[in-house]
C-alpha cells in the first residue's frame, strides 16, 4: 500500500505529511529545550552567586563557528539535490557529518578537562544546568549524525527510485540540524559568556 | 526534481550571505562579552544578537520566511506555551517563602 502525501501536497494544509511532521516534532523539542531554559533562568536567579569563567571561550566559539557552518553545508545539501547534482549533495551531506563529529571531539576535549579537575554535573548548580543542557544537545548532534549516516550509507538508494521523496527527507534532516543549530546559537552565550 | 534552477541559485546566494552574517554576530557577542558590561546590559546584549541570528538561521535556513500557514499557526502556538514556561520562575518567585 502507498502512503500518500509523502511526496505531493495535502491539499487541505498545502504540506506534505513529513514536513508537517518535523515541524511538529520540533515544537515539542521546542518545549523540551524551553522547560530546561527555564529551569536555568530559575537557578541562576535562586543562586547567591553564579560562577563567570569556568568554560573554554575559545572552544565555545570554535565551536558554534563549526555548528553554523555545518548548517550551511547541510541547506547546501538539500539545495543540491534541488539541482540535480548528487555528487555536491554527497559533498556537502559528507561535510556536514564530518563538522558534527569535530563538535562532538572538542566537546569530548572540553568535558575530559572538566571531569579531570573534579568538576562534574554534582560539583555545582552551575556544571549541573551546563552538562544538562549540553549533553541533550550533545544527544541530539547524535542522533543528526546517525539520520546523515544513514542517507549517506542505505538509505541513499531512494534517490534513484523516488528523487522527490529523498529531496524532501534531507529537507526534514536539515530542519532539525537548523534547530540543533539554533538552539546552540542560545546555549553558547547563556553557559559560556554571561 | 520540481525546482526552478534560478530560484535555487538565488536561495544559495542567501544562503551564503546569512553565513558571512552569522559569522559577524558571533565575533561581535564574543567581543562584546569581553568588555564585562553591568550583568543585566550584557544578557540584554548577548540574548538581542542571539534573537537575531536565530532569526536569520529560522527565516532563511529552515524557510520560514515563506512558509505554509498551518506551521506559522503551530509556531504560533507553542512560542505562547515557551514564552508561558521561561515565566514559570516568576511565578516560582513570588510564591517564595517569606522569613
Amino acid at each position: 500500500m502507498e502512503i500518500p502525501y509523502i511526496v505531493e501536497a495535502r491539499p487541505d494544509t498545502g504540506l506534505h505529511n513529513g514536513k508537517l511532521g518535523i515541524w511538529l516534532f520540533l515544537a515539542s523539542e521546542v518545549m523540551l529545550f524551553g522547560a530546561l531554559f527555564s529551569t536555568y533562568i530559575l537557578l541562576r536567579v535562586g543562586a547567591p552567586e553564579w560562577p563567570h569563567g569556568e568554560l573554554s571561550v575559545p572552544l565555545g566559539t570554535v565551536n558554534t563557528i563549526i555548528l553554523i557552518a555545518s548548517s550551511v553545508t547541510m541547506v547546501m545539501a538539500w539545495a543540491s539535490l534541488k539541482l540535480n547534482d548528487w555528487g555536491k549533495h554527497r559533498l556537502y551531506l559528507g561535510l556536514t557529518f564530518v563538522l558534527a563529529l569535530v563538535f562532538l571531539i572538542n566537546k569530548y576535549f572540553e568535558y575530559s578537562e572538566h571531569f579531570g579537575k573534579g568538576e562534574g554535573p554534582w560539583h555545582s548548580t552551575f556544571f549541573a544546568i551546563y552538562f544538562t543542557l549540553t549533553g541533550l544537545h550533545g544527544l541530539h548532534i547524535v542522533g543528526g549524525m546517525i539520520v546523515m549516516a544513514y542517507f549517506l550509507g542505505p538509505g541513499a538508494k531512494l534517490w534513484k527510485k523516488n528523487p522527490d521523496q529523498f529531496a524532501n527527507r534531507i529537507e526534514a534532516t536539515g530542519l532539525y540540524w537548523h534547530f540543533v543549530d539554533l538552539v546552540w546559537i542560545f546555549l553558547f552565550p547563556v553557559l559560556y559568556l554571561l | 526534481m520540481h525546482a526552478d534552477p534560478a530560484e535555487v541559485k538565488k536561495s544559495v546566494r542567501s544562503y551564503i550571505t546569512v553565513f558571512v552574517m552569522l559569522m559577524v554576530f558571533t565575533v561581535i557577542t564574543v567581543a562584546a562579552a569581553s568588555f564585562h558590561f553591568a550583568v543585566p546590559l550584557a544578557i540584554t546584549i548577548a540574548l538581542v544578537i542571539a534573537t537575531m541570528k536565530g532569526s536569520m538561521v529560522a527565516g532563511v535556513f529552515m524557510h520560514l520566511s515563506h512558509e505554509k500557514q498551518l506551521i506559522y499557526g503551530a509556531l504560533l502556538l507553542t512560542f505562547m506555551f515557551f514564552v508561558m514556561l521561561l515565566f514559570l520562575p516568576v511565578l516560582a518567585y513570588m510564591d517564595r517563602v517569606k522569613y
